[in-house]
This record gives structure tokens, C-alpha cells and sequence, in this order.
């Protein structure tokens, strides 16, 4: 059953902005990350990896490597335990353990440039690394598939050979085609004969890193016992728990995982990689090994979101109702099944009231990474098309481009693409208030000489996901209270979780102590991603604040000797009514003075509670951005010289952390939009692996990004709280695609639209 | 990467002693930004690294009437801090401010961005147009080698085995002078040129023509390109929009790109003609102050 909330509009704590619980130890260096654990005994764990993105392993030679001083243990493929075939749930996305063992140890073949074929553990870092590289591995090199054209050609080699491929149900075979799906509401061949005005259009996009600045890591130790105990930077301790369980065939309690301080994940820190190689170099060695990524690896062994091809064709009558809406989305999932076909179809008309709406998707192998969630995965991509098209359609029968967004906009019970209603949404909130926006009331102002300037604007959603959180907590002498929780502290969920308490518990911020714990110490939790934690780790600390009112009452009632029933809380106090008949006064007592009590008088014990949720969803997310750029002419440099995202957020519970959200996903999608990308070559493989070469844009590439919070509080939520983390990157594709239309006249519909394709379109 | 000896000898002659017996197994270290990070990419396979910061003639930064020497292990911060190469050497110290951010232009040497022979380094081409000269000391006796003529391909120079580079001597500008460096990026730091140009001119005494001209190319040839052609069709030339598009059209001929992850072949042509302009324009300012 769907609990439902009526919200307050006064809050004590809520919308405040506490300095973050974890800020002194961060800014002082003092915080421990993955990279900073070490443990007597440790050695050090190193992979020799394939420098070809496809090629079958005619044999391995180890030989050499052994020898070397040092050297304590090897392992291959022939090393890791035979796992089951078939899919687990890991939160944000399932996998099968049986391809993602092959992915991170190559059986027979190797199907990404960097893919794992031996590891060894030695005494040091230097002695494993240069050992690695003395692993005589004999390849015959297959044709390499880069993309879902050269992947799906007839005669195109076959990159996973057990792959049973899924084609709208039917089951097909000798494919690079992982799965095919097909979702449609309404007539959609019969509404564009209907349609007055009709946009078709093909987006193609490379594939793209999160970036995180902290390189995977894992530190393992196996004991006799087979208890293995796991150090590591991730963004779901219990789902890599699982994963660990299925890989390494172990009951889930015999593993704990400790996660460690985490220096950005963004999605690409929810798959293991290194912890199940270091996990099995210490069952071999009797020692703790630990493993660290170099940051080519990091690029070309784990995480990017697909790249792919969007096709959509859009119609409107000759009043501007959007009536159709057609696409084909094609996604590289890279060496496994699994690219994010499903949310790109849930979000690509998300914004919009469409009543025929017909999607294909197309989730393919490739010669690449397997892909791992990235912000709002699979979405921006589609918004990147979806919203293009908007605006091309616009241009085409003059119509505003954001009018035509709020006469269309979806609203409670308008019908997703893949099928979903929404309830309460904050899509016509975000358009207003994008129309009431200081930017976009101002004049995009002068270009300089040989340069030109444009002003673009783009949706963006994400649907945001619940599942599960445990939170406990425990009232201290001093009346502060220790929460403990499973959530992973990327962006500020320290305080956004410990604020929900303590807005029950009627204490500052300051006053909840949290701590994320390790998978023996806590119930629960699913990952940090999502965008869930702060909504549901929030509302498991709401649960369990109200539980312990629930407890404290009781103990008040013995200190004053009254009924518990008859104690009422608020603002931090508990308070009685007079007793007239039994002649007892009207008392009060606050939480800290009634904290410091339950240690010396006899009142129960100490006080805990726990709070435990499985949800739904964390409401869906809408937000707008502009983006005003200025192109050289001469040189085809964008540089974005204003920028605003407007986002419903529900209510803000940290409203710095909120905006930082904003400003965090603005940029990463900006840069997408203008310079970054798997730069392919065409054997396969990737070559611009450093942020040198990655361009990624810095701080100095970048205008302040402004922010707009609506707040449409979420029924679903105690306070409100929707999702924030994802729906930020989704809009600025498009947004910066647009600003370059209005500058040049040219549509861009290839990314990254950097430097040399804008020259280019300009020459043409 | 496997360890390996930290050697910081006192002298240019321990310097090249070390050099020579190790041979392609040890390499000079001045910041390091390049080497350490090619050492941890397997690039090099070193017995010892040879930090030439203890010697002082690898230190010395020196402005006089004879012109500017700069110490092969001088980072760039020093440079581009220092008020007399500000105010007489501002198209060098083009270079050197936009060289990696604020950290690596605290270790990073104008010597070796040199000695690394990147296509796309970004002091050379400063040095090329100002003139300048490698001074390299070896095993069998000291030797000067034009800027120009230093690099050979990309991470390819003119020292032999045991060739250590000392210093850059710099000569002075001539009155009338004027030299500006820009490179293109996608990004606004911390990047690598897409292409680059330096130009140096020298005005005549009306300061309404071309005495001499001297122009460089990064990021478009396996070298850093002295664009003879381009600098020589300015010689004795009236300053005006038409012969400055000519010698901008020559310099983009003279270049020799490759497409690749960095930038296309139609891009970076564009850009040499553009920043050459550009460049040129930016040196006629500065010389006529």
C-alpha cells in the first residue's frame, strides 16, 4: 500500500542549511577513501589486460611472470567460481553473474580493449604491475564491432556466441542483438496523416565516462573461515554484497563490505570490478590484497553510459497539440546485454501530454565497456533527440518553443511512453517558472566581433526510484542521537538524511551524529543512486525518528510517572496535561533534558529505534535549463556564457546540496554537449583514455550555473522530496543543441558538436 | 614501471657521465610532468632518472643586454612571474603561462617542454620565433643547436646519448620587435593545442612595414614547423590586411596535420590561417608598444 502525505509549509530544520556532517574530515584530507586503507600483511593485486578489443585467447603463459621475485599468486579465468546463469537485481539495473564474471576475467575470448585475462598479487605495486605485463597471452584478433551499425550488419562476428538474443519475444541466436522492445499507445500511423506539421530527424552520440575523480579501488581479505572482508569505493555496499555472493559463490553473511569514503561515482561505482580479482588473490595468498585502477583503465574497462542512435519523428495539428510522437532508439550495451533501453523509453515523452506514441528499442553488443548507470541513465540521450525535434518542429510552424512545451506539458495521470501514469507533477511548475526566470527575461546581449550568440531551452526527467533503506537509531546522554545507515555519502546525504530526523526529533542538525556503516552493522540498503537516497534513506530516518518519539514517550511517561498515551511531543518537548483527578500537575521536559536522565534513573534502557522502507518511487523529476552560448566563428569554440536550471524538486531539505545537484549535472551535460566522447579507433578501442585528452570541461569552461528550485511536494514523501541527482544532466544536450541552432541556423545532431564539426557545418 | 634510481648529481659533467653509461635506460628529469607520467605509462623502461635541479647552470635564469638564458630546469612559474621577461620576452612567456594549471607550471621546465619534442609543445614555439638556441653539453664537448632545428619527430631531438640540453639562450629584441603566442583549444585550460602559431616581427623604423618575420606552428606536423615560407613572405613587406592573409594562407599551406582525436585536418588548417592573423596582428601591437 501507498502511504500518502499532507505537507507542512513551516519546517524548523527542514530547507536550512547545515554545514554536512562529513565536511571537516573531506576538507581536511582526513576522510578515509578506498585508497587510503591499509592492513598488516597487505600486498598488492595488478591485471594484465587485452589490447585488443576482440581477439579469441589462444593461450596464456604465466610462466615468466611467476618467477619473478615477489610474485605470490596468479589467477585466471580457470580461477574464478562457475557461476549461474541467470539475472540478478542490483538495484539500478540487473546483470548476470555468468557474463559479468566473463567481463571482469575473459574466458575464451576478449571482447573490449582492457578486459581482464589474468591477474597477479605480489609483494608490492611495482613488482605486480611489471609482472602483469609478463603474461605472454597468444591472441587471434577478431573483427571488432565499434557501433550498433557495424554491430548489427548481416555478416557482422558475433561477439558473445552464448548470447540468446530477444527480438519482441522471439528468440534469435548468432546475434549481436541482446534485445528488441516495442512500446505503443494510440493510433500513431493513422495521427500522422492527421498531423499538420511533422519533424523526422536521426541523433547519433558517442559513448561518454561519469569521470569521477577517484580511480576504483578494492582492498580484500579471505580468512580460513571463507569469511571475506571487503574495503572498497562504492556506491551500494549491499549490492556489492550481492554481486560478490553470486560471483564468488558465497552466502551473502560470509561477506562484509566496508564502503569507504567515495570521491564520485555518478552510477559508474554500483558495478564491481577489482573487488571479486582481489577477493580471490587473497583466498590464494592467505593475504590482504588490494587493487587500484590507473585512470586509461578506469576509462576503458568500466562505466560509460551508451552511445548509440536516436531516430524520432514527431507530428502536430495546426492548433500545436503534439499528436504523435514515433522513435527508434538504439543503445550500445558493449561487451554484455544490458544498456538502458528501458528508462530511455520511460523518459523520452515524459514531458509531454502525447496520445500516439509508438517506441523501439534496440539494446546492442559491442566491442566496448560494458556500460554502468550514469546520472539519469539512458535519458539525456533520448531528451538529447526528443527535444531537438520540439524545437525544430516549433521553428517550422513559428511557434514559441516554450509556449508550445506548457500547451503540451504532461500532468497528473498523463501517460508515459512505456505505459506509466504519473501522479503529482511538477512539469507545468518548471515552465513557469522557467517563463519567470531572470534569464530568461533578459537580452542574450552583443556578440563580440566574428562571433554570434543563441539561447536554446530543454526538458529534462527522470522517474526517480525508492526501494529499500534501513536506518537505526540510538539517543546519546548528551542528547544528541547516533544514525546509522547504509547509504553511501556522495552528494551530502549525511545531512539531507540526519535533517529529516531531526526535524522529527525537534533538535538541530547538528545533534543527529550519522555514520555509514558496513553491511554486518546495518539492515539493508540498496544503492545510492537513483536519486533515492536522500528520499529514501530520508524517509527511513523519518520512520525510525518517529519510533524513537514513539520510545521516549514511555520513558517520559515513567519519569513522570503517567500514562505514555497521554504524552504529547512537539518542538522538541514532551509535555503532560494536568492530572486533576489523581492530582498530578501538567509537566514538560525537553528531548536532551529527558536524554540526560535515561542513563541514571531507571527508565527502560537505552532508547533505539529503527526505520525501514521499501518504495516505490521517489517521485518523478522535471526540469528546464537555458543555455545562451557565443560561437567563434573563426574557430567554431563554444563557450556557454549563461546558464539556468529550473528543476521541481519537491521540497529541498538542504537546499546548497540541492543546487550543487543542479549545477553538477548542468556541467556534466555540458560537456557531453560540446567536447566529450569515446574517441574510437577503428580496430576497436579507445584512445583519448585521460582527462587530458577526455575533455571534460573544468571550472574555467563554465559560466555560474543559475538555479530555479520549484517545489511541488511529492504526496509520496513525508517532506515532499523528490529526486534530485539525475534529472539536471537530461536537459543540457538539447539546450546547448538549440542555443547553436538560434546562433547558426544549423542543427547539430551528431554530439559531441565540438570545434571541428562546427567549422565544418559552417564551410558547408 | 619497475624501481629505479634517483640520481641529482651537482655538475654537468656527472650529469652526462650518468647519461652516457645508462644510455636510453636513464632520462634527464627537470619538472617531471612529462617523464614520471610516460614512466608509469611503460613508455620508458629506466634504470635511473637524472634531476639536473641540483646544477646550476640548469637554474640559471639570466636578463641582460645579451639577452635572456634560461636554466633547462627552470619552471615556468619563475618565468612568467619575473618582471623583465614579462616586459621584454611576453610572447615567451605566452608559453609558459599556459602550460598545464597552476601545480604543473610550479615544477614544469621550458627545457623540458623542449627536450619532450611534443608537436604541440607550447614553449617551443615562442622559442622559435624569438631566435633562440639549445646549449647541449655531451660527452664530447659542448654544442649549440638552433630551437628550430631541435626537434626531429614527435619525442625525437638532436641529442645524441650522454647530450644533456643546459640552457636556452634567448637574444635580445631589436628595437622595433614584437612576438605574441596563442594556441586553440576546445576547452579554455588545461588542454592541448588543436594548433597553435607564433609570431615574431620586426618593424621598421616608420613601424608601417615588415623588417623580418618569423612564424611557428604547433600541432600540425610531427614537429614544431619554423613556416620559413610564411615568415619570408612578409620580408620587407607594408603592414596591411592583404599581405598578412597572404603569409596566413602560406603558413596554413606549409602546415601538414593529422586527423585524430584531438582535431580534424580541415580544423586545423583553419586555424593555423586563423591564428596566424591573429598572431601576427598581436606581435605588430606589442612591437609598436
Amino acid at each position: 500500500m501507498v502511504q500518502t502525505f499532507k505537507h507542512q509549509s513551516e519546517y524548523k530544520v527542514i530547507g536550512s542549511r547545515p554545514v554536512r556532517h562529513d565536511g571537516f574530515d573531506k576538507v581536511t584530507g582526513r576522510a578515509i577513501y578506498g585508497g587510503d586503507i591499509k592492513l598488516p600483511g597487505l600486498i598488492w593485486g595488478a591485471l594484465t589486460r587485452s589490447p585488443h578489443a576482440h581477439a579469441k585467447i589462444k593461450s596464456i603463459d604465466t610462466r615468466a611472470a611467476e618467477k619473478i621475485e615477489g610474485v605470490l599468486a596468479i589467477i585466471t579465468s580457470k580461477d574464478m567460481p562457475e557461476t549461474e546463469d541467470k539475472m540478478v537485481d542490483l538495484g539500478e539495473g540487473d546483470e548476470n553473474p555468468r557474463w559479468t564474471s566473463n567481463k571482469l576475467m575473459a574466458q575464451q575470448k576478449v571482447l573490449y580493449k582492457g578486459h581482464p585475462v589474468a591477474a597477479v598479487a605480489a609483494v608490492n605495486r611495482y613488482i605486480a604491475e611489471h609482472a602483469a605485463t609478463k603474461i605472454k597471452v597468444e591472441y587471434e584478433v577478431l573483427e571488432a564491432h565499434n557501433d550498433v551499425d557495424s554491430a548489427l550488419r548481416k555478416d557482422a562476428a558475433i561477439i558473445l556466441e552464448s548470447l540468446e538474443g530477444d527480438d519482441l519475444g522471439e528468440k534469435i541466436h548468432n546475434t549481436n542483438l541482446a534485445k528488441h522492445e516495442k512500446y505503443e499507445f494510440g493510433d500513431v500511423d493513422k495521427a500522422f496523416t492527421n498531423a499538420t506539421y511533422i519533424e523526422e530527424n536521426t541523433y547519433t552520440m558517442q559513448m561518454v565516462h561519469q569521470g569521477y575523480i577517484e580511480p576504483h579501488n578494492a582492498t580484500a581479505f579471505w580468512d580460513e573461515e571463507d569469511r571475506v572482508k571487503i574495503w572498497t569505493s562504492t556506491q551500494g555496499a549491499f549490492t556489492a554484497r550481492t554481486a560478490l555472493s553470486n560471483l564468488l559463490q558465497l552466502d551473502v553473511s560470509r561477506i562484509k563490505v566496508t564502503p569507504c569514503e567515495i570521491g564520485g561515482g555518478f552510477g559508474g561505482k554500483i558495478p564491481v570490478y577489482l573487488e571479486p580479482i582481489a577477493a580471490l588473490l587473497s583466498k590464494k595468498t592467505g593475504r590482504p590484497v588490494k587493487m587500484m585502477m590507473e585512470r586509461t583503465a578506469v576509462f576503458e574497462t568500466t562505466g560509460p553510459t551508451p552511445g548509440g542512435k536516436v531516430w524520432v519523428k514527431i507530428g502536430a495539428d495546426k492548433e500545436g497539440k503534439l499528436i504523435v510522437a514515433e522513435s527508434k532508439i538504439w543503445f550500445e550495451a558493449g561487451c554484455n546485454p544490458g544498456s538502458m533501453i528501458e528508462p530511455a523509453a520511460q523518459c523520452i515523452y515524459a514531458p509531454y501530454d502525447i496520445q500516439n506514441t509508438r517506441i523501439d528499442t534496440y539494446d546492442v553488443i559491442v566491442n566496448k565497456p560494458k556500460v554502468a548507470p550514469y546520472r539519469a541513465p539512458g535519458s539525456p540521450q533520448v531528451a538529447y533527440a526528443m527535444e531537438s525535434a520540439v524545437n525544430d518542429l516549433c521553428e517550422k510552424a513559428g511557434w514559441d518553443p516554450l509556449e508550445f512545451r506548457m500547451s503540451n506539458a504532461s500532468d497528473k495521470d498523463t501517460r508515459r511512453g512505456d505505459g506509466v501514469k504519473f501522479s503529482v507533477i511538477g512539469t507545468k511548475e518548471v515552465i513557469k517558472a522557467t517563463k519567470n526566470s531572470k534569464h530568461w527575461n533578459s537580452d542574450l546581449g552583443p556578440a563580440e566581433k566574428g562571433k554570434v550568440r543563441g539561447r536554446g531551452i530543454s526538458h529534462g526527467y527522470w522517474f526517480n526510484i525508492g526501494l529499500k533503506s534501513s536506518v537505526n537509531l540510538n539517543v546519546n546522554k548528551d542528547g544528541t542521537v547516533t544514525l546509522i545507515e547504509g547509504s553511501t555519502d556522495i552528494g551530502g546525504s549525511r545531512a539531507s538524511i540526519s535533517m529529516q530526523a531531526a526535524e522529527v526529533l525537534g533538535i538541530p542538525a547538528e545533534d543527529v551524529r550519522p555514520s555509514v556503516v558496513d553491511t554486518d552493522s546495518v539492515g539493508y540498503t540498496d544503492v545510492t543512486g537513483g536519486s533515492r537516497t536522500t528520499y529514501a534513506t530520508g524517509f527511513a530516518a523519518w520512520e525510525a525518528a518517529n519510533n524513537l518519539i514513539v520510545e521516549m514517550k514511555k520513558r517520559v511517561a515513567l519519569y513522570f510517572d503517567r500514562n505514555h498515551k497521554d504524552i504529547n511531543f512537539e518542538s522538541g518537548v514532551f509535555s503532560v496535561e494536568p492530572d486533576i483527578e489523581n492530582e498530578k500537575p501538567e509537566r514538560n521536559i525537553t528531548f536532551k533534558e529527558i536524554a540526560e536522565k535515561i542513563d541514571d534513573d531507571d527508565l527502560g534502557g537505552p532508547v533505539n529505534s529503527v526505520g525501514s522502507v521499501d518504495l516505490e518511487s521517489a517521485g518523478d523529476g522535471f526540469g528546464m535549463h537555458i543555455a545562451d552560448v557565443e560561437v567563434d566563428l573563426a574557430t567554431g569554440k563554444t563557450d556557454v556564457i549563461r546558464y539556468t536550471a529550473v528543476q521541481d524538486v519537491g521540497k529541498a531539505i538542504h537546499p546548497s546540496y540541492v543546487e550543487g545537484q543542479m549545477q553538477g549535472g548542468a556541467a556534466q551535460g555540458i560537456g557531453w554537449a560540446l567536447n566529450e566522447e569515446y574517441f574510437m579507433q577503428d580496430e576497436g578501442g579507445m584512445v583519448n583514455s585521460s582527462f587530458l585528452d577526455y575533455r571534460m570541461p573544468t571550472s574555467l569552461d563554465l559560466p555560474k550555473i543559475e538555479t530555479v528550485l520549484v517545489e511541488v511536494p511529492t504526496p509520496l514523501h513525508p517532506y515532499g522530496v523528490r529526486g534530485v541527482g539525475e534529472v539536471p544532466i537530461c536537459p543540457p544536450l538539447a539546450a546547448v543543441g538549440n542555443a547553436l541552432k538560434d546562433a547558426l541556423g544549423i542543427r547539430f545532431s551528431d554530439l559531441p558538436m565540438n570545434p571541428a564539426k562546427i567549422i565544418k557545418a559552417i564551410g558547408n | 614501471m619497475h624501481p629505479f634510481n634517483y640520481v641529482a648529481p651537482l655538475t654537468v659533467k656527472e650529469a652526462i657521465d650518468i647519461l652516457e653509461k645508462h644510455g636510453d635506460r636513464a632520462r634527464p628529469l627537470a619538472g617531471g610532468t612529462d617523464l614520471l607520467v610516460q614512466a608509469r605509462g611503460n613508455k620508458w623502461d629506466l634504470d635511473a632518472v637524472v634531476d639536473v635541479k641540483k646544477i646550476p647552470e640548469a637554474m640559471q635564469l639570466d636578463v641582460s643586454n645579451n639577452g635572456l638564458t634560461i636554466g633547462a630546469g627552470v619552471p615556468c612559474y619563475q618565468i612568467y612571474d619575473h618582471e623583465k621577461i614579462k616586459s621584454d620576452y611576453p610572447g615567451i612567456v605566452d608559453g609558459a603561462f599556459i602550460i598545464g594549471g597552476i601545480q604543473i607550471q610550479s615544477r614544469a621546465a621550458i627545457g623540458g617542454n623542449l627536450c619532450n619534442a611534443a608537436p604541440s609543445g607550447d614553449a617551443i614555439c615562442p622559442l622559435i620565433v624569438y631566435g633562440a638556441t639549445a646549449n647541449i653539453a655531451g660527452p664530447s664537448g659542448n654544442r649549440d643547436v638552433s630551437v628550430e632545428d631541435f626537434c626531429v619527430g614527435p619525442g625525437k631531438t638532436v641529442l645524441k646519448n650522454g647530450e644533456l640540453l643546459v640552457s636556452i639562450s634567448v637574444p635580445d629584441p631589436p628595437s622595433g620587435f614584437g612576438a605574441a603566442y596563442e594556441r586553440f583549444i576546445p576547452r579554455n585550460e588545461m588542454d592541448i593545442a588543436v594548433a597553435a602559431v607564433a609570431v615574431s616581427v620586426t618593424l621598421d623604423n616608420s613601424g608601417t612595414n615588415f623588417e623580418s618575420v618569423r612564424i611557428a606552428l604547433a600541432s600540425v606536423g610531427p614537429t614544431p614547423i619554423f613556416a620559413t615560407k610564411a615568415s619570408n613572405s612578409l620580408q620587407g613587406k607594408p603592414i596591411n590586411e592583404r599581405s598578412i592573409s597572404e603569409a596566413a594562407t602560406i603558413a596554413k599551406d606549409e602546415s601538414s596535420p593529422i586527423s585524430d582525436m584531438r582535431g580534424t585536418i580541415e580544423h586545423r588548417k583553419q586555424l593555423i590561417e586563423v591564428i596566424t592573423k591573429r598572431m601576427i596582428n598581436k606581435a605588430i601591437k606589442r612591437a609598436r608598444g
